[in-house]
């Protein structure tokens, strides 16, 4: 059950998705949120939908792992699409007791629908294919001028890149404690939600615990390995844009200027 | 051969329990590791040896006397960085260790910190996971690998600081036998062809016995010091302080006590194979 959290996967691999600059990549997702935003009508809807196509081929990431990356989010997808199924003004189709079914509703619950699927799997997409280090990386250039305001930045991309490091540990270790809870008798599945809300309580003590104890343990052995924070710290890659990062960067410019004329013409 | 590590009348006790007195962790420690040893720490739980271990690259600094990492003071706090990169430390949970999501960035976690420049790093990346066999796993991910390719995984991050001195905070004790075997087998390798020291603190014998050196611990001193054949035998001594003798030097004991003619110190399995069978002869 818990397996299925794919949140901040990375699956390595060597496709060009992958040898992007973290920092394009990250460029590239703000981009592709924008334009997604942009879209209005059918076509620029398909314009976005052949670039998030075009990225997963490219990519090499399995469909599968981006469908499964959904699951999480089911319940908003629907509740969206039902608010916009009964609550968009517009020409009746139907009508029952209270609801009324809009042409206009049916088609902003579509795209709706679509806009979130879409988002979730465009950004997937960048914790896929991006190491968590080269992510925060990435993060840690491109914010870099915010150290002159005294922003923290090297911290807290060390801060995000150790989580994301521990998520497959701490759900590994979820997992542990739940089975030894559940060969003692515990119940996780039945009762109403407070019930089920304090079933949970088991797990998480002793799931904090061992966490503040890796904590703990993590922090000296990143001392005895000589971390002093961000202070003369070099780098074993050292982000060099290449000619590739201009390519799609500009590529990716040229769709979003096509998807704002698009959209413009209420396409 | 000069000492990499040296103390000196080291004592050291942790912050009590309220309204209790401090128990001594260490109790007069003094002790000299020679560049290029393999000294194996042994004793038994609360003993005093990861206590002493951690004194051995500034993670705890002496409650009293004197620690010395290759003639440096580890009570100077100017030369933290520098003795933490002579003496490298692995520990005893792999993934409470591993920094990075993919191998070769783990690995390059120490070089980075120390500000070497990347060309440098990358070539010392590769020869660290090169000398612990784990060249394969270069852009791995961690959280996939054994608990003994692991370990290496953490070996190597230390051996890319390029460390005169390994300590191994009882690193083989979460592993299972072949991860132990694993770890045991790098270790000595880079011993016996770099000449990088081991101090290796465990509580297992048969590991003790790969080391040329044995110091038993036992409520915070040295109780007993020397070569593996002279102290691993003595086991009366090693039971009053709860460790037991290698199940060789057992065996043996036994044998010689319904009159056969063995010697005590045959610590390894084939060694002790053929003693038998020399005696049976």
């Amino acid at each position: 059950m818990l397996k299925d959290i794919t949140l901040g996967q990375y699956f390595p691999g060597n496709s060009l998705a992958h040898r992007l600059d973290p920092r394009t990549k990250l460029i590239l997702t703000v981009l592709y949120i924008v334009i997604l935003f942009c879209a209005k009508g059918f076509v620029s809807y398909g314009v976005v939908a052949l670039l998030l196509l075009t990225g997963i081929k490219v990519s090499g990431v399995a469909p599968r792992a981006l469908v499964r990356g959904l699951k999480p989010i089911l319940f908003i997808i629907c509740f969206t699409a039902v608010l916009n199924l009964f609550y968009t003004p517009g020409e009746a189709l139907a009508s029952f007791w209270i609801f009324t079914i809009t042409k206009e509703g049916i088609v902003t619950a579509f795209f709706m629908v679509l806009r979130i699927t879409m988002l979730i799997m465009g950004t997937f997409l960048l914790t896929y294919t991006t190491s968590p280090i080269a992510l925060t990386d990435g993060l840690e250039t491109l914010l870099g001028p915010l150290k002159r305001v005294k922003v923290p930045v090297h911290e807290l991309s060390m801060i995000m890149s150790i989580a994301l490091r521990f998520i497959p540990t701490l759900i590994e270790e979820t997992d542990k404690i739940m089975s030894a809870q559940k060969a003692r008798g515990a119940d996780f599945e039945s009762g109403n939600l407070l019930q089920r809300a304090r079933a949970l309580v088991p797990i998480l003590v002793p799931l904090f615990i061992s966490a503040f104890r890796r904590a703990d343990e993590l922090a000296v052995a990143m001392e005895c390995r000589c971390y002093h924070g961000g202070e003369g710290r070099t780098k074993l890659h050292v982000l060099r844009y290449q000619l590739r990062d201009y390519l799609v960067l500009a590529a990716y410019g040229g769709v979003l200027a096509a998807v704002l004329i698009l959209a413009r013409l209420g396409m | 051969m000069s000492d990499i590590i040296r103390t000196e009348h080291l004592t050291f006790a942790y912050p009590p329990d309220e309204g209790k007195d401090p128990v001594p962790a260490l109790d007069g420690v003094d002790l000299s590791i020679r560049q290029g040893s393999f000294v194996a720490i042994l004793g038994h739980n609360g003993s005093g040896k990861s206590t002493l271990a951690k004194h051995m690259n500034a993670v705890l600094l002496p409650g009293g006397g004197r620690v010395w990492v290759d003639g440096m003071d580890t009570l100077d706090e100017a030369l933290l960085l520098e003795i933490r990169r002579r003496v490298g430390m692995v520990f005893q949970n792999p993934d409470n260790q591993i920094v990075a999501n993919v191998v070769e960035e783990d690995v390059a976690f120490g070089p980075e910190n120390l500000g070497v420049a990347t060309a440098e790093i990358q070539a010392r990346v590769a020869a660290a996971l090169k000398a612990v066999g784990m060249e394969a796993f270069t852009l791995h991910a961690p959280h996939h690998l054994s608990g003994g390719q692991k370990q290496r995984i953490a070996i190597a991050g230390v051996i890319a600081m390029e460390p005169a001195c390994i300590v191994l905070d009882e690193s083989t004790a979460m592993l299972d036998p072949a991860g132990r075997r694993e770890v045991l087998d790098t270790v000595k390798t880079l011993n016996r062809d770099k000449g990088i020291t081991v101090v290796l603190i465990t509580h297992h014998m048969d590991e003790a016995a790969m080391a040329d050196r044995v110091v038993v611990m036992d409520r915070g001193r040295v109780v007993m010091d020397g070569p593996p054949r002279e102290i691993l035998v003595r086991m009366e001594e090693l039971r009053e302080i709860g460790l037991d003798a290698p199940h060789t030097v057992e065996l043996l004991h036994g044998l010689r006590q319904e009159g056969f003619d063995v010697p005590l110190d045959a610590l390894g399995i084939q060694e002790c194979a053929e003693a038998i069978l020399r005696a049976l002869a």
